[in-house]
């Protein structure tokens, strides 16, 4: 017994060796989002880019599998992630953006010059929507299933190695899901 | 010169402000202590070290907005921290609350006191029952003197003779 106490600080540093190496591998930035399996909350903003005082709500853009972008011209991530959001709706990804504390003319341009991935984009100039869905930073990519759930959300650019390890495999999930 | 010496001193002594970039209207001073209280406590979720108060983040000035608004809206202190539980998670309150995942957050330093106490009377209890165990019984003193009357009369002898009266 009084030979076994001698390897007590042994274990201790083994067991803070195990946690702190944990604690490499962890990123203090990617935070759960705290809507994880709850609906989109309700909302009612301006369409980008659509005639005056049209408005969307919810009920508009759920109904299947899809990524909700908040994407802003002054993200200089966005940009790095915007061809990428472009490929991914070319094979047929829906990808609704939510334009986030941004004004109209810019947000317009750049998908002027850029390309438009997005099926439409709601217009969040105040950040209410922003706010509602605990968005802490631009760019974040949420994935929202058929009945407008919540269920994935990522933080930082989406590119092809985010969506194959990450995001795909829930998307191909979320519709089997819904298809069985 | 001396003077001068402690207008510097005075000068170094300025603590340090804490201020933020907008200014707000309260209606009463409860209500600004209320503010003062809620934005120290809730945690910037985009600079992950400061709390809103402290914090320059486009997101932390929203929501000191958010928390002036609400607070002149009549909500309670409980609402508004639920409000902003809802959007950003537990993550936001700098004294997280008491359920299941928190509860190792709050025993762990109480356990990590028990465990240091007790590991330190053991420590002590073992010393002094080490120290007793140290104090020769009658027959050890005796064989201890003639050990030491032997070495004192014949340094030289042979080693031998010395350890053959084991």
């Amino acid at each position: 017994m009084g030979r076994l106490k001698l390897f007590i600080p042994l274990a201790v540093f083994v067991v803070m060796s195990g946690f702190l190496m944990r604690g490499l591998q962890l990123d203090p930035q990617a935070l759960p989002s705290a809507l994880i399996d709850k609906p989109i909350p309700e909302f009612s903003l301006p369409v980008l880019g659509a005639a005056p005082a049209t408005m969307v709500s919810r009920q508009a853009v759920i109904g299947e599998v899809a990524l909700f972008n908040v994407w802003a011209t002054w993200c200089a991530s966005c940009r790095v992630e915007h061809p990428y959001l472009t490929q991914l709706a070319a094979r047929g990804i829906p990808i609704y953006g939510i334009n986030y504390k941004d004004n109209d003319r810019d947000a317009l341009q750049w998908l002027q010059d850029l390309g438009d991935p997005y099926r439409l984009n709601i217009v969040d100039a105040e950040g209410s929507l922003g706010l509602d869905l605990g968005v802490y930073g631009a760019p974040e990519t949420y994935v929202v299933d058929a009945n407008g759930l919540i269920r994935y959300r990522h933080v930082g650019v989406v590119n092809e190695q985010v969506w194959t390890e990450i995001l795909e495999p829930i998307v191909r999930e979320l519709r089997r899901e819904g298809s069985a | 010169m001396s003077r001068r010496y402690l207008l510097l001193c005075l000068l170094l002594l300025v603590a340090p402000v804490q201020a933020v970039i907008e200014s707000y209207d309260f209606a009463d001073e409860e209500m600004r202590e209320r503010y003062r209280l809620l934005s120290a406590e809730l945690r910037c979720p985009k600079c992950q070290n400061q709390n809103i108060a402290d914090s320059n983040a486009p997101i932390a000035a929203d929501l000191r907005a958010q928390l002036h608004e609400q607070l002149h809206a009549g909500r309670s202190n409980d609402e508004i921290v639920e409000y902003m539980v809802d959007r950003y998670g537990e993550f936001v309150l700098y004294r997280p609350r008491w359920n299941q995942v928190t509860m190792v957050l709050w025993l762990a330093p109480v356990i990590l006191l028990g465990l240091a106490l007790w590991v330190l009377l053991a420590s002590i209890r073992n010393r002094k029952a080490g120290a007793a165990s140290v104090a020769l019984s009658e027959a050890e003193q005796q064989r201890l003197q003639a050990l030491l009357a032997d070495t004192d009369n014949g340094a030289s002898q042979d080693p031998q003779q010395g350890s053959s009266n084991d």
